[in-house]
């Protein structure tokens, strides 16, 4: 009759059958126990407090939140503020990282050197130290609000940031976003008819000149055009500050420069690490066929290291995620000082608050690994 | 046979219940007998209230509590263990019970009694919200402050007040919450912010720690009233009772006259009954919570009264020089009363 026990297969799934009860009711047990005892001690708990009103001022929001908004809302709000910093910050550390990599392996004493110290100098600081040099060096760099820089008469920088006018009416901008969307697009039809025609007749076409023209010089005409047909919210000095406009706050700046030259010292080691693994005769095959420096790297070297570079690039991108609390320390509004410092003191339920903020790292790391992942296999070089 | 030991099991049962009061279970109580010390929660650092000197030696008014309350259980006013808590690790640090009370400049809020599961025995401290502002930036009042950015604590009472007050008064400010107040003291020293707001109390103490404290100005205007007071979980009733009533007996002896000077004298010469019942002499007040009955003569012998740990802390006879003010005696046109000791 348990002779099916004896199949392998069968016992193995009953194995982790039995795994997986045990872990449920390992958590049922300790997720009930713990709201018995809140009960009990008269703490308050369930997810109620998510629709009370939060009554928390957050200087830096693009999400239109207002304090008598509710907790969710708060919540929402810290949330963009955080993707808001990693997205700029890993987009400027992995352009650093690139840079300071292949600088660290040039053939140049003085460049490899600079980089080498570089790495060496930001690997060995803690990161806190990091985020609380840059945001009271930047603090003091800057002038108080009536001597503030001015760029204009309509931008101006001062410690409580740099003040941006911000248009009242979008049509204009609208008309030179949609231009500059079609020169993207006619620029890509560009370059795909240009790698056609080269594999076609083996003849090159200056896909990059004609590129930074359209793609780089048109869109600020478009721009020029687009914005001074339309009316500005100019920031202006009343009273202690500059009211209107947009205001780029001083804690942005500083985490944003802290998190971004900080990972990048890491990414430039995976790189340097990457670039190290492809193998001599590869570079010298390229430089047989006559390919000149800059497109060995960019169409030999950097395609054959990516495999090995994008693992501990992903954990880097998840480092800088998980780091961009360190906001908290300098008071940038993101998750966890919004959320599991103010909303957390207010409403006291700590444990709900704990349990969505994991979670909700949980998902922005979850998310990350699986595009680099999905990106490793699309571009992973086929190799027989 | 079985008649005689029968009575005489009764004749115990009677003699035991006669000679100590049965009192209800205390679970802290026991445990703080057990250990030898009390546990008290207090500021990271706040002169005045509760700071660490350069001797490492714990002074200040909520310090003088924790003193008080080890004085009256344990007999002995050293015989306490401080736990430096932030804004935001007081409450768990209390809930979970790593600390017996909290004595933390915490203010007395609705949603906090009856959301976090503590309970508030009671006020010795009558805190005011204002703000610090540089004196150059020529602002009187509160209002003048329209436009300004200004540096808080998140998660204090403090920046919801002042949320609120701006809003209510349709003026627009910027309000930067950072999440200790020593991060947010030294922001605005460092010009991120035109104001740091905090307790009158609280911002005497600190005006200290920055770099020009001469180039600093206090408003005197107050834009709320924040009773502070111990704070204990809830349950253990027993417990409560002595932490509220160890706060009545610091300030009813005040009131009544008994300073840490002349409390020998009173206690031996005093007609005033509810002098003697709160030295001890009569009534047996120590037994009915379970501690011994000269726990408020302790009190006063070793730490004083009220009004002497306000001079010292935070009154003329400190740094802080703040007025008695809210916190004086009722008859003295202050706020401070206590129920009776009968």
């Amino acid at each position: 009759m348990m002779t099916f026990l004896r199949d392998r297969k069968v016992r193995d799934i009953l194995w982790q059958a039995a795994g997986a009860v045990v872990l449920v009711a390992l958590v049922w047990f300790f997720v009930r126990n713990a709201s018995e005892n809140m009960v009990k001690a008269g703490i308050a708990s369930g997810f109620q407090f998510l629709w009370r009103d939060s009554g928390i001022e957050v200087p830096f929001n693009l999400t239109g939140y207002r304090p008598s908004d509710t907790v969710l809302a708060l919540l929402w709000t810290g949330i963009v503020n955080t993707l808001l910093v990693s997205a700029v910050s890993i987009v400027v550390a992995t352009a650093i990282g690139f840079a300071v990599g292949l600088l660290r392996l040039s053939s140049n004493w003085l460049l490899s050197t600079l980089a080498g110290v570089y790495v060496e100098f930001v690997r060995n600081i803690p990161l806190l130290f990091f985020v609380l040099f840059w945001y009271f060096g930047v603090l003091a760099a800057l002038p108080t609000p009536r001597e503030s820089l001015s760029f204009l008469g309509v931008t101006f920088l001062n410690r409580r940031g740099l003040s941006i006018p911000t248009p009242n009416d979008l049509t204009g901008l609208r008309l030179s976003l949609l231009a500059i969307v079609v020169l993207v697009a006619a620029q890509w039809g560009l370059a795909r008819w240009a790698r056609a025609r080269q594999a076609r007749t083996g003849r090159d076409f200056p896909t990059w000149a004609v590129g930074f023209v359209t793609c780089g010089a048109l869109p600020i005409v478009a721009l020029v055009l687009g914005g001074a047909a339309t009316s500005w919210d100019v920031p202006t000095l009343r009273g202690f500050n500059y009211r209107g406009g947009f205001v780029l706050v001083p804690e942005f700046v500083a985490l944003f420069a802290a998190l971004s030259t900080y990972t990048a010292g890491f990414i430039a080691e995976a790189v340097r690490g990457g670039i190290l693994s492809v193998r001599q005769g590869q570079i010298d095959a390229a430089r047989a066929l006559g390919l000149t420096p800059g497109r060995i790297v960019r169409l030999v070297v950097i395609p054959l290291a990516m495999p090995v570079i994008i693992p501990p690039l992903t954990s880097q991108y998840l480092n800088l995620i998980k780091n961009s609390s360190f906001g908290a320390a300098i008071a940038y509004p993101e998750i966890v000082a919004v959320f599991m410092g103010s909303a957390l003191v207010s409403t006291g339920q700590s444990i709900e608050i704990i349990a969505i903020t994991l979670a909700i790292y949980l998902t922005l790391s979850l998310a990350v690994s699986l595009f680099m992942n999905w990106y490793d296999a699309r571009h992973r070089m086929v190799t027989r | 046979m079985k008649v005689y030991g029968f009575a005489a099991a009764m004749a115990c049962l009677v003699a035991t219940s006669a000679g100590a009061q049965q009192l209800a279970p205390s679970p802290t109580l026991d445990a703080v007998k057990a250990r030898g010390n009390i546990e008290c929660g207090v500021h990271l650092g706040l002169p005045g209230f509760s700071f660490a000197n350069d001797k490492g030696e714990w002074t200040g008014l909520d310090v003088d509590y924790c003193r008080s309350l080890a004085a009256a259980v344990l007999g002995d006013a050293n015989k306490v263990k401080y736990t430096p808590t932030s804004v935001q690790q007081r409450w768990p640090i209390l809930q979970s019970g790593q600390v017996d009370v909290l004595a933390r400049n915490t203010t007395i809020t609705f949603s906090r009694n009856a959301t976090l599961g503590v309970n508030f025995q009671g006020i010795n401290f009558y805190e005011g919200q204002t703000f610090v502002v540089r004196t150059k930036a020529k602002v009187n009042k509160v209002a003048d402050l329209a436009d300004a950015t200004i540096c808080v604590a998140a998660g204090s009472t403090e920046e919801k007040t002042a949320a609120d007050w701006f809003r209510e008064r349709n003026l627009k400010v910027t309000i930067i919450n950072f999440q200790k107040n020593d991060d947010a003291i030294s922001a605005y020293d460092q010009g991120r912010c035109d104001a740091y707001t905090a307790g009158i109390g609280a911002l005497a103490g600190q005006r200290i720690k920055f770099k020009d404290p001469a180039e600093h100005q206090i408003l005197t205007e107050i834009i709320s009233n924040d009773p502070q007071g111990p704070v204990t979980r809830w349950g253990d009733e027993r417990w409560q009772l002595i932490v509220r009533w160890v706060l009545n007996a610091q300030i009813a002896s005040e009131a009544f006259g008994i300073t840490s000077k002349n409390v020998d004298e009173m206690k031996a010469k005093s007609t005033n009954s509810e002098v003697r019942r709160i030295l001890g002499v009569e009534g047996k007040f120590g037994d009915m919570m379970g501690l011994s009955n000269d726990w408020a003569y302790n009190i006063i012998k070793q730490v004083g009264n009220y009004g002497e740990s306000y001079e010292r802390t935070v009154g003329m006879g400190s740094a802080l020089k703040l007025k008695r003010g809210a916190n004086e005696l009722w008859t003295k046109g202050g706020l401070l009363f206590t129920p009776a000791f009968q």
